[in-house]
């Protein structure tokens, strides 16, 4: 049980420093992804599966990939072959393959153990969670309602190529 | 054991976020940049998960996900930024925007 827990901070700690040294951004975001992996098996052993399912679909699904979205649109044009080819060499491979497997023994051990595995914890199952979060925290969650369409409106109006701008550019 | 396991889950957020830190202040590059604010800001999440833990309450798994709608807000704003500064500068080095149009 707690052995889960230190393997996992350990890939999570070494993946960290992997994607703040590494100099390409697509391997960097594959780190990354690695990182959050090895964070929401913490959250499971912590008891905490359903943030770590939202770590996993919400961080690692969805913000990632607006990650990977951005680096694609910057490289644009005749050399995004050449780098695609260059950010898919062999060589690239084995790190994150290691760290990432060492996360799915881990997993397969949990899936293996079944309850038992995470004897001795406490778990606060979605149903708690839900119910504190539409209960007591509800003036929170209209809040974050209001955040995402800030964002949503100010990222809309950042992202977009202004007629002007682009007339300044070519002057 | 929920002591210790309380005391090393702070102790490992704490050092996701001093990493996260090292990475906004060493870089100049403003994808990394974004890439340290989520690690400090999942850091943060990780510190409230482990105290909810620890007290066997479901407030410390409410604020991490109020901690990950601010991350998708704040993301989706700078990838934006990113966006702009790469269109005017053409280059993605944040000291490129080192001076206002005063």
């Amino acid at each position: 049980m707690n052995g889960l827990f230190y393997i996992s901070s350990v890939v999570a700690i070494l993946s960290t420093i992997m994607v703040i040294t590494e100099l390409n951004g697509v391997h960097a975001l594959l780190y990354m992804i690695v990182s959050l992996f090895s964070v929401a098996l913490i959250f499971f052993t912590l008891g905490a599966p359903f943030v770590a399912a939202l770590e996993v679909i919400i961080y690692a699904g969805a913000i990632m990939v607006l990650f990977v979205f951005v680096i694609m649109m910057l490289n644009l044009g005749p050399r995004a072959v050449a780098q695609e080819r260059q950010w898919l060499s062999p060589k690239m491979w084995p790190g994150p393959a290691l760290l990432a497997s060492v996360l799915m023994v881990e997993l397969i051990y949990i899936l293996r153990r079944g309850p038992m595995a995470l004897s001795g914890i406490q778990v606060i199952g979605p149903k708690a969670v839900g119910f504190s979060l539409f209960g007591l925290y509800l003036l929170g969650v209209e809040l974050a309602s209001m955040l995402l369409l800030a964002g949503l409106i100010g990222a809309y109006h950042l992202g977009r190529r202004t007629p002007t701008k682009e007339k300044e550019e070519k002057t | 054991m929920a002591l210790v396991l309380m005391r090393h889950g702070l102790l490992l957020a704490g050092i996701l976020f001093a990493l996260g830190l090292v990475g906004v202040l060493v870089r100049r590059n403003i994808l990394f940049i974004l890439l340290s604010i989520e690690i400090m800001l999942n850091a943060a999440g990780l510190a409230f998960v482990v105290a909810g833990s620890r007290w066997i309450q479901p407030d410390g798994q409410v604020m991490f996900i109020f901690i990950l709608t601010m991350a998708a807000a704040e993301v989706s704003v700078g990838l934006a930024l990113l966006l702009q500064l790469y269109h005017r500068f053409k280059s993605l080095d944040i000291d490129a925007a080192s001076r206002m149009r005063g």
